[in-house]
């Protein structure tokens, strides 16, 4: 593991894309940048530009339309990137998997470095994800 | 000339005041942290978000616009930034340059990074960098008049001396600028101009996280922008040692007052911080007019004050 891997770890800049999303998913990442789990002591930031991020976090379901979009961000993202599915609309399309707009879950989408399950899943359960996201390293 | 290019490359200059404006960037994070009572990062976040920026992110050229001009801005801005930096922190560690009238071109060197940001942001084609650029544009012509009636104020309060070293001494011998009802009024509306020029929370409006998603800075990646990065860590430094320098009598070293010099820098920093944390950003006409307005009067009539010996 290099100095350039550690300082990769050691700070991750986190883009938020929510798909057809119930905001149950949105709320709870939200919580983990609140005062009681505070990710910014681990270097993790929520970054408004996806120019400037390290990881994509995608969750709710994505429909026809979020496709295009999803993969235009991918695209747009500079690489390194990894992204992470959360949720079970973002693992597998949960409740929505026979919709007729559903346009496959994410890993259909765009390669994923990491999912975490739930409906929605804890704060604690996107940290633990998110940790060992960072000590599989790239 | 080794001695101009040590200056410039290592001690006040580049390595030093990247690294102590990246302490400093650490503190406020900090502080930041306390106040909404969360924990806070590690001492070496800023240094981490540096070298991933630098070593590990690809940068991407905007695809219309001017790939060259967008990243040539960045390394302006560091340059504006390490030149004024060092000719702030050379007085004030008492090394004398022996240039005088300095204290005019460190208020043209202080602007260099903030036009290089509105040149990177017009090359990169973006819709929203160029209304993050027109923000920063009509920053600058707000509070630039008042930051000149400062330096102009403070000038006048030296009798008159143009250079920074010897405006340090006057206050040393006598006592600090700050002292004074004069001293106080040119330093509220130098901290306002601070503010503005770092482009931190109630005039960040050019980089608006939250309805233009960080503006100017909205396609840099990479190591373009982390050389954003450092050039804002400087101006972290340089900024709160220019106002340490003119209205807080500089540093000092001998025996105790070490401390108290050092201490200067952080105790601004953190005044800057309070006044982040607790004001929401204002709309880019009310900055106008605060400037305009409120600041130029305030900077007028401490150089009334001035004149009148106060």
């Amino acid at each position: 593991m290099g100095f350039k891997n550690y300082c990769f770890r050691k700070s991750l800049w986190v883009f938020h894309f929510g798909g057809a999303s119930c905001n149950n998913c949105d709320i709870e990442i939200l919580d983990c940048l609140t005062p009681r789990h505070d990710l910014e002591r681990f270097g993790i930031l929520l970054v408004g530009s996806i120019r400037h991020a390290d990881v994509l976090l995608v969750n709710g379901s994505i429909n026809k339309h979020d496709r295009e979009r999803l993969v235009e961000i991918y695209n747009q993202a500079p690489k390194p990137i990894l992204v992470v599915a959360i949720g079970a609309c973002g693992c597998t399309g949960g409740l929505f998997a026979d919709s007729i707009t559903f346009a496959g879950p994410v890993d259909k989408v765009i390669p994923v470095d990491a999912y975490i399950p739930g409906c929605p899943p804890k704060p604690e359960a996107i940290i633990a994800g998110i940790v060992k996201l960072v000590k599989k390293g790239r | 000339m080794v001695s101009d290019i040590f200056y410039f490359l290592v001690f006040p200059g580049l390595l030093f005041s990247g690294i102590a404006g990246g302490l400093l960037a650490w503190f406020d994070r900090k502080v930041t942290a306390r106040v909404q009572f969360r924990k806070g990062p590690p001492v070496l976040q800023p240094f981490y978000d540096f070298f991933k920026l630098l070593l590990v992110k690809e940068t991407i050229l905007p695809k219309q616009g001017s790939p060259i001009l967008f990243l040539l801005a960045p390394v302006f801005s560091v340059t504006g930034a390490v030149l004024s930096a060092v000719f702030i922190l050379l007085p004030l560690f008492n090394i004398t340059t022996g240039f005088r009238g300095d204290i005019i071109v460190i208020f043209y060197l202080l602007t260099i990074p903030s036009f290089s940001y509105i040149t990177g942001s017009l090359a990169s084609g973006n819709p929203l960098a160029a209304v993050g650029g027109s923000r920063e544009m009509k920053l600058i012509m707000s509070y630039e008049l008042t930051f000149l009636l400062v330096v102009a104020g403070i000038i006048l309060k030296s009798g008159g001396q143009t250079d920074l070293y010897s405006i340090i001494l006057t206050q040393q011998a006598t006592s600090s600028y700050i002292g004074s009802i004069s001293g106080v009024m040119l330093f509220i509306a130098g901290i306002f101009c601070l503010q503005a020029k770092m482009a931190i929370v109630p005039f960040d409006m050019p980089e608006a996280e939250a309805e233009i998603t960080e503006g100017i800075f909205i396609e840099y990646s990479g190591a373009a922008y982390a050389l954003i990065k450092l050039s804002k860590y400087i101006m972290l430094l340089a900024l709160p040692s220019l106002i340490a320098a003119m209205l807080m009598g500089g540093f000092r070293f001998e025996g105790i007052n070490i401390v108290w010099s050092i201490l200067k820098i952080p105790v601004i920093v953190l005044l800057l911080t309070l006044i982040r944390n607790t004001n929401p950003r204002i709309k880019i006409k009310q900055a106008v007019s605060f400037f305009l307005v409120w600041m130029n009067l305030l900077a007028v009539g401490a150089i009334v004050l001035i004149f009148f010996g106060l």
